[in-house]
């Protein structure tokens, strides 16, 4: 197989690489370009721990080719941080303990950046509903959940 | 394997009418790539028509609305006046997969993936929706409902491309409904799932109905019977008894694990209620 050469955008850095015709946008992440936050967890698009923001929609980057990414605009967990500034989701992640493993977070992470900028002013149900395709099995989903409302709130200017 | 990213629909239909068998269309992805993860999946040629100039755009015409075969379905309820015109079709297409899914997933990868199950299905047959082809010889117009042949199986012949849904332009009191049935409330494959679309006179009465029925057949099922069930009616309780008798007996599914052949045909009738309704209070609302 002859390799694929990409321009693409990754966390506003202009990125070229190479990758196989068949080679997922996440095996490019984590084995060609070192961005090791976005986890494979099912490979098929079930967990949501691969979740990316491709053009402003979160996506899973298992069910993305590397090709796809041509012309792009991606953005990772590894762009979310502000340099040594936490993005308000992760502080709040952090204050409510909203994650045991960890494997999840990467994920939950850019689908609630995604959420809350579709919708600054999410209700619960619709956070849980947006947030369906990302599963996590330490924490129960209630932390998630707070700490995205939290986050949702300071991030409108709400926080006491 | 080949990824070919064609820029044009002529070349893209060149692409897959001068390639052997193994070659596969890439729109969404969200069903092709977990095929691609089968240790026996093979492909020589992989043609993405995402770069194909109109294939990411929903457009009204004269004649209705073209939705270019690109679209993800996250796309459909952005569209005001799709959502306000096809409130059932946006709905169904909605309910397929997660957040993630809805970013990538097209109604026509849903089409022509061909499952019995798929939910834009039902819904797009029932709102008389049909699809442009293109292929090595031109281009033809032809019905949803016969883009489907069974499970896995379309009518496309080698090298046929479906480039765009047309749902047809909407007046006066007219609604639509999707309605399924999963054993959870999110992502899940439909057991059933039934769409109705219908229009009212001024009276109120039924003037025009079709009723479509997935996951109860090797493909989905268009009944007259139910639609002349309903047609001038105004849904009265008597008239949703029978069109939920006729949707049970029309339906033909199997038992699996997701459902035994009893339990369909009983709740192809319940959801055939309910849809039939909601399409009655979204049209009367106009």
């Amino acid at each position: 197989m002859s390799s694929i050469a990409v321009s693409t955008t990754i966390n506003d850095d202009d990125v070229e690489f190479l990758c196989q015709p068949d080679e997922t946008l996440l095996d490019v992440l984590r084995n060609r370009l070192g961005l090791m936050g976005a986890k494979e967890g099912c490979g098929t698009g079930d967990c949501g721990a691969c979740s990316t923001i491709m053009d402003g929609r979160v996506v899973c980057s298992c069910l993305v080719l590397g090709a796809e990414a041509q012309g792009k605009t991606i953005e990772t967990i590894e762009g979310l941080a502000n340099g040594a500034e936490l993005h308000p989701l992760q502080r709040k992640f952090i204050e409510h303990a909203a994650l045991q493993c960890g494997i999840c977070t990467p994920g939950f992470l850019m689908a609630a950046k995604a959420l809350l900028e579709a919708n600054p002013d999410p209700t619960e149900t619709e956070i849980r509903f947006w947030l369906a395709g990302n599963l996590c099995r330490c924490t129960g989903y209630d932390k998630i959940v707070r700490a995205v409302q939290d986050a949702a709130a300071e991030m409108r200017g709400e926080t006491a | 394997m080949r990824y070919e990213r064609p820029q044009t629909i002529e070349d893209a239909t060149a692409l897959l009418a001068n390639a052997d068998a193994k070659s596969f269309l890439l729109a969404g992805g969200t069903d092709l790539l977990v095929r691609m993860q089968n240790d026996d999946f093979e492909a020589d040629l992989i043609v993405d028509i995402k770069s194909i100039a109109g294939m990411g755009n929903i457009t009204e015409t004269g004649g209705g609305f073209v939705i270019g075969a690109g679209v993800p379905c996250a796309a459909l309820s952005e569209n005001p006046a799709l959502f306000v015109a096809w409130p059932g079709v946006v709905e169904a297409a909605n309910l397929i997969g997660s957040t993630q899914i809805q970013g990538r997933c097209t109604m026509v990868g849903n089409l022509c993936n061909a499952s019995p199950a798929a939910d834009s299905v039902p819904a797009l047959v029932a709102a008389n929706a049909r699809v442009r082809v293109a292929g090595p010889s031109g281009q033809r117009e032809i019905a949803v409902l016969d883009v489907p042949t069974g499970p896995g199986k379309t009518s496309l012949k080698k090298g046929e491309i479906i480039e765009a849904i047309l749902l047809p332009k909407r007046d006066g009191r007219a609604g639509d409904a999707y309605q399924r049935f999963i054993p959870r409330t999110e992502m899940d494959i439909a057991v059933v799932g039934v769409g109705v679309n219908l229009s009212l006179d001024d009276a109120g009465m039924v003037q025009s109905a079709r009723v479509a029925l997935g996951a109860v057949g090797p493909k989905v099922i268009l009944s007259d019977k139910a639609a002349e069930a309903i047609i001038g009616t105004k849904l009265e309780e008597s008239v949703l008894d029978a069109l939920a008798a006729v949707c049970s007996d029309t339906s033909s599914p199997i038992d699996d694990k997701r459902g035994t052949v009893a339990f369909r045909k009983q709740v192809a009738g319940v959801l055939a209620r309910r849809a039939a309704q909601t399409a009655y209070t979204r049209a009367g609302e106009k």
